[in-house]
C-alpha cells in the first residue's frame, strides 16, 4: 500500500470518528449554535430539541420555540435583528417614486424603534426597477436570504406580479404601499383577482375606484363626451386606463383612441397625432415621469389638440411635474392626499413627518405614496411585535403563517393616510381617491393639495361621491 | 478548371439564405406598399394609411407634416449622437458604448446654465447669448467627459482585444451615468421654455414648423457642415483620416497617435453636448438616464448610414427619425394595428435590420481601416 492510500485511510478515519462524536454530544452545544445564528426553522425540526429546564416547577414548561405553523418560522437569536426587506423602483426613470418610498419606510423604522429589544435591519435594498424583471430577480434575491419575515414592495403593479408567488413560497409577506392594479387584490365583489395570492396585501388604494372615480368626474363634472387613453404598458397604468374607458362608456362617453407609449419615449408627436385624429374632448395619461411630461409639453404643438383638456393620475402627482407651466389647468386622479392631521401608530402626525423628511434627506417628499408606505411599514413592524413568542434567554420566534393572519384581521390600525382595515384579499388602504387640478406651476404644493372631486369605496364596492372637506 | 467551378459557385451563393432573404426583402417591401396603399376593392383588408388621409378617417394632412418635421428634427439629434459612434469607430474599430452617457452629461450640466440664464431674466432678454452659452457648456463637459473617458479607461486597452474595450465602455456607460445620478440626484431638470423668439411656428417655402424644431434641423446642420469641413481641411482633421486608414503608417509617417484619438472623443464629445443641449430646448426634460435611448438610436443611425462615415451618420440619423416618426402611423396604422405609436422603437430597429439585409454596408457605405478590409 503506497503512503498517499494510508493517508486517505487516515483520512477516512478521522471523518468517521467525527462522525460519532458529533452523533454522541450533548443536545445543548448544537441549540446553543443554533440559537446564536437567525435561521429558518421548522417545527418538525426544532420543537422538540429545546426545553426550557430553568422554568418553574409549579407551572408547566412551555416550550420554545413553538410549534410552527404550515409557513414554518424564523428563530431570532437574542439581540440578533428582525430581518425585514424593501423592493422598490430605486433606479431607472421612476427612481423618484421608490426612492420616496424607502425613506418613509426608513422613518418608520425610526419611529417604530425595536422590535420587543431586537433592532431590525433592512438588509441591502432591492431594485424592482418598475419591471416584471426586476421584481422576479429582486424577490428571488431576497427568498434567498435567511429569516426574511416580510417586505415592503413592490412600487410598480408590474413588478409584484412575478414577486408576490415567490415569496409565496418563501412564506413571506408582501405589502406593497404603491401597487394599485385591481387583479392584485380583488374586484371588491368577493372575487379575488388573478394575481392575487395570501401572502400579498397593500395600502394603496385599488384602481377599480380611482379608474371609475376619474371617469365620473371627467363625464359628471367637466362634461366630457370624448376621450382618448394613453398607458405605457405597465399593469398600473393599463389597468387604470381600462377602468377609466370602462366606466366612461357606460356613462355614455366613447373612448376614440386608447393608446399606448414606450417608457423611454421623448417624441410624443406621434402618439399624439394618432389621438388628435379621433377628435377627443380630453386625454387621460395615467402614466409616469418623464413621459407624461414629455405628453403635457407636446400637446400644444399638435394640430386639433390645441384646447385639448388634459387630464393625468398619481404617477405624475410630484412637485417635479406639477413645477411645468403646461401642467398649469390639468387634472390628476390619485390617492386623496388629505392627511396632513392624521396621527400614525405612533402618535406622528404626517405633517411632523413631512417635517422630518425634509430634514433628512434635503428635499421635500418627491411622490405621493411614501405616506402609504410608512404605514406599511409600521404595520409589518406591530404584526411582528404582535406574534412575536420571546424565548427564555431573550430569542423571538415569529411563526410566518401567524403573521400573514394577523395582517390580514388587522382592523382599524391608525395610520398617517387614514384608518386601515385589511379585506380578505388583502386590501387595507383607505380607498379614498380625489382628483385635483393645478392652477399654478409655481407653487406646486399648492395645486397637489388642491382638491376639486372625493370620491371613496361604499359598501358594495361602488363609488361612492364624498364630500370635499 | 476555373470555368467548371463557375456554375457551381453560382449554385452556391443563391441558396437557402439567399432566397430567404429576398423573400424576406419582397414580404418587407410588399407590407409597407400595403400599410401606405392598401388592397382597393378586398372588403375587411388593410385599409392603408393613404386611403384613410384621403377618405377623411386618419391622420390629416397637417399630421403628416408635422410627423415628418418632428422626424427631421428628432432625426437631426441621432445624426450628430451618430457621429461620435462613427469616429470612435473610425479611428479605433470599437463601439464606444459610453457616448450616449457622453450626450447626457452636457445636457444635463447644462441645464444649471439655462436655469441660471431663465432666472436672471437673461434667457429672454439675450436668447443668442445666453443659448450660445448654453451649448459652450454642454460641449465643454461632452467634450471633458469624452476625453477623460478615453484617457481612463481605453487608452490602456489600445491593443487588447476588441471584444475588451467594447465591454469597458458598457461598464464607462454605467459609472458615468450612475455618477452623475449621484451628483445632480435622480429628478428631473426642466429647461426653461424656449424663449419667446423661438416660440411658435416660422413659414418656410409655404411650408409652417415649429421655431424650436426649425432651429434643431438648423444648428445639426451648420454643425455637420462645420465638422466635415474640419475633417476635410484641417491638418487635424487628415490625421485622423489617416488614422483611420492605417494607425500603424499613420504612426510611422509622424503622426501623435495618441493626441488624435484623444481629439476625435473631444470632437464627438462636443457634437454630442451641442445634441444634448438641442434635446433639451425640444423635449426640455433631462435627467441621469437621458442619454440611453438616444444613444442606442445613435448608434442604430450609425450603422444604417454606413459605419466609419461621418455624411452616413447624419443621414442614417435622419432616416432613423422620419422612419420612427412617420413609419407607425404611415405603414402599421394601414394594417389597423392598435395603439401603433408604442411600436415605433420596433419600427425603428426594423429599419435597420432591413437597410442591412438590402445594402449591408449601410446606406452610404462603411469606412473601414486598412486593417479591418484585410
Amino acid at each position: 500500500m503506497s503512503k498517499k492510500m494510508k493517508f486517505r485511510h487516515l483520512g477516512v478515519l478521522v471523518l468517521v470518528f467525527a462522525l460519532i462524536a458529533a452523533a454522541c454530544g450533548d443536545d445543548d452545544t448544537a441549540d446553543t449554535t443554533t440559537a446564536a445564528t437567525t435561521a429558518d426553522t421548522t417545527a418538525d425540526t426544532t420543537a422538540d430539541t429545546t426545553a426550557d429546564t430553568t422554568a418553574d416547577t409549579t407551572m408547566a414548561p412551555m416550550a420554545f420555540p413553538p410549534e410552527a405553523g404550515a409557513w414554518g418560522g424564523v428563530l431570532i437569536a437574542a439581540g440578533a435583528p428582525v430581518e425585514i426587506r424593501t423592493l422598490q423602483a430605486i433606479s431607472e426613470s421612476v427612481a423618484f417614486l421608490g426612492v420616496d418610498q424607502n425613506r418613509g419606510t426608513e422613518l418608520a423604522l425610526e419611529d417604530f424603534g425595536d422590535v420587543l429589544g431586537h433592532p431590525v435591519n433592512l438588509g441591502t435594498a432591492e431594485d424592482d426597477l418598475c419591471l416584471g424583471e426586476g421584481g422576479a430577480s429582486g424577490a428571488t434575491a431576497i427568498a434567498a436570504q435567511e429569516g426574511v419575515l416580510g417586505v415592503i414592495g413592490t412600487t410598480c403593479s408590474g413588478a409584484a406580479f412575478p414577486a408576490i408567488p415567490i415569496f409565496h413560497a418563501a412564506g413571506i409577506v408582501l405589502i406593497s404601499g404603491s401597487n394599485t392594479n385591481a387583479t392584485l387584490t380583488s374586484d371588491f365583489q368577493g372575487n379575488a383577482g388573478e394575481n392575487w395570492m395570501n401572502n400579498y396585501l397593500r395600502t394603496a388604494h385599488n384602481d377599480l375606484i380611482q379608474g371609475a372615480a376619474a371617469a365620473i368626474f371627467a363625464y359628471d363634472n367637466l362634461g366630457l363626451r370624448k376621450m382618448g387613453t394613453i398607458h405605457d404598458g405597465d399593469p398600473y397604468t393599463s389597468g387604470l386606463a381600462g377602468s377609466f374607458g370602462l366606466t366612461f362608456t357606460e356613462l355614455g362617453g366613447e373612448i376614440v383612441v386608447a393608446t399606448s407609449v414606450a417608457k423611454e419615449d421623448t417624441n410624443m408627436v406621434p402618439v399624439l397625432t394618432e389621438i388628435a385624429a379621433g377628435e377627443p374632448d380630453g386625454i387621460y395619461f395615467p402614466i409616469f415621469q418623464p413621459a407624461g411630461d414629455f405628453i403635457v409639453q407636446q400637446v400644444g404643438g399638435i394640430s386639433g389638440l390645441e384646447d385639448v383638456q388634459m387630464y393625468g393620475a398619481d404617477g405624475l402627482i410630484t412637485p417635479d411635474h406639477f413645477s411645468l407651466p403646461e401642467t398649469e389647468g390639468v387634472y390628476y386622479s390619485g390617492p386623496d392626499l388629505g392627511f396632513d392631521a392624521n396621527a400614525g401608530f405612533t402618535g406622528e402626525t404626517y405633517t411632523n413627518l413631512v417635517a422630518r423628511y425634509e430634514a433628512a434627506y434635503g428635499e421635500l417628499p418627491t411622490a405621493a405614496f411614501h405616506a402609504h408606505t410608512y404605514d406599511a411599514t409600521m404595520m409589518l413592524l406591530f404584526a411582528i411585535e404582535s406574534v412575536a413568542v420571546e424565548g427564555p434567554d431573550g430569542e423571538l420566534w415569529v411563526d410566518r403563517l401567524a403573521l400573514r393572519d394577523f395582517l390580514y384581521n388587522i382592523s382599524d390600525f391608525a395610520g398617517v393616510t387614514g384608518t386601515l382595515t385589511c379585506d380578505e384579499f388583502g386590501d387595507c388602504g383607505g380607498n379614498v381617491v380625489s382628483v385635483i387640478l393645478n392652477l399654478d406651476s409655481d407653487d406646486p404644493q399648492a395645486g397637489i393639495g388642491n382638491v376639486v372631486f372625493r370620491a371613496g369605496k361604499g359598501a358594495g364596492g361602488e363609488v361612492v361621491i364624498l364630500p370635499l372637506g | 478548371m476555373k470555368l467548371l467551378k463557375l456554375p457551381q459557385q453560382r449554385k452556391r451563393r443563391f441558396g437557402f439564405v439567399d432566397s430567404f432573404l429576398w423573400a424576406v426583402r419582397i414580404g418587407a417591401l410588399v407590407f409597407v406598399v400595403v400599410g401606405i396603399f392598401g388592397i382597393p376593392g378586398v372588403a375587411g383588408g388593410p385599409e392603408g394609411s393613404l386611403f384613410k388621409t384621403l377618405s377623411g378617417e386618419g391622420v390629416s394632412g397637417e399630421a403628416w407634416r408635422d410627423l415628418f418635421i418632428s422626424g427631421l428634427a428628432q432625426g437631426s439629434m441621432y445624426g450628430m449622437i451618430a457621429l461620435g459612434y462613427s469616429l470612435v469607430y473610425g479611428v479605433l474599430g470599437f463601439i464606444n458604448f459610453a457616448h450616449g452617457e457622453v450626450f447626457m452629461s452636457g445636457a444635463l450640466v447644462s441645464f444649471f446654465a439655462a436655469d441660471a440664464f431663465a432666472t436672471a431674466g437673461i434667457w429672454e432678454s439675450q436668447p443668442v447669448l445666453a443659448l450660445g452659452f448654453t451649448i459652450l457648456v454642454a460641449m465643454a463637459t461632452s467634450t471633458i467627459v469624452a476625453v477623460l473617458t478615453e484617457r481612463i479607461a481605453y487608452r490602456r486597452l489600445r491593443g487588447s482585444p476588441r471584444l475588451i474595450p467594447l465591454i469597458t465602455s458598457i461598464g464607462m456607460s454605467f459609472f458615468i451615468r450612475y455618477t452623475f445620478r449621484g451628483l445632480f440626484g435622480d429628478s428631473f431638470k426642466t429647461y426653461p421654455a424656449a424663449p419667446g423668439v423661438l416660440e411658435g411656428r416660422a413659414t418656410i417655402f409655404g411650408v409652417e414648423i415649429l421655431k424650436t424644431q426649425l432651429t434643431v434641423i438648423v444648428v445639426t446642420a451648420v454643425s455637420m457642415v462645420v465638422l466635415y469641413q474640419f475633417v476635410a481641411r484641417t491638418r487635424m482633421g487628415r490625421a485622423m483620416r489617416a488614422i483611420a486608414e492605417d494607425r500603424e503608417i499613420a504612426a510611422l509617417m509622424g503622426v501623435n497617435v495618441d493626441r488624435v484619438i484623444s481629439l476625435t472623443f473631444a470632437v464627438g464629445g462636443a457634437m454630442a453636448g451641442i445634441a444634448g443641449v438641442l434635446w433639451a430646448l425640444l423635449f426640455r426634460q433631462v435627467h441621469f438616464l437621458t442619454g440611453f435611448l438616444p444613444g442606442i438610436k445613435g448608434f442604430t443611425a450609425a450603422v444604417v448610414g454606413g459605419i466609419g462615415n461621418m455624411a452616413g451618420a447624419y443621414v442614417g440619423g435622419l432616416a432613423i427619425g422620419l422612419v420612427e416618426s412617420v413609419g407607425p402611423l404611415l405603414v402599421l396604422d394601414g394594417w389597423g394595428i392598435p395603439a401603433v405609436s408604442q411600436l415605433k422603437d420596433v419600427v425603428a430597429f426594423s429599419a435597420l435590420v432591413l437597410v442591412l439585409i438590402y445594402r449591408p454596408t449601410g446606406l452610404l457605405g462603411e469606412r473601414l481601416s486598412v486593417e479591418e478590409r484585410g
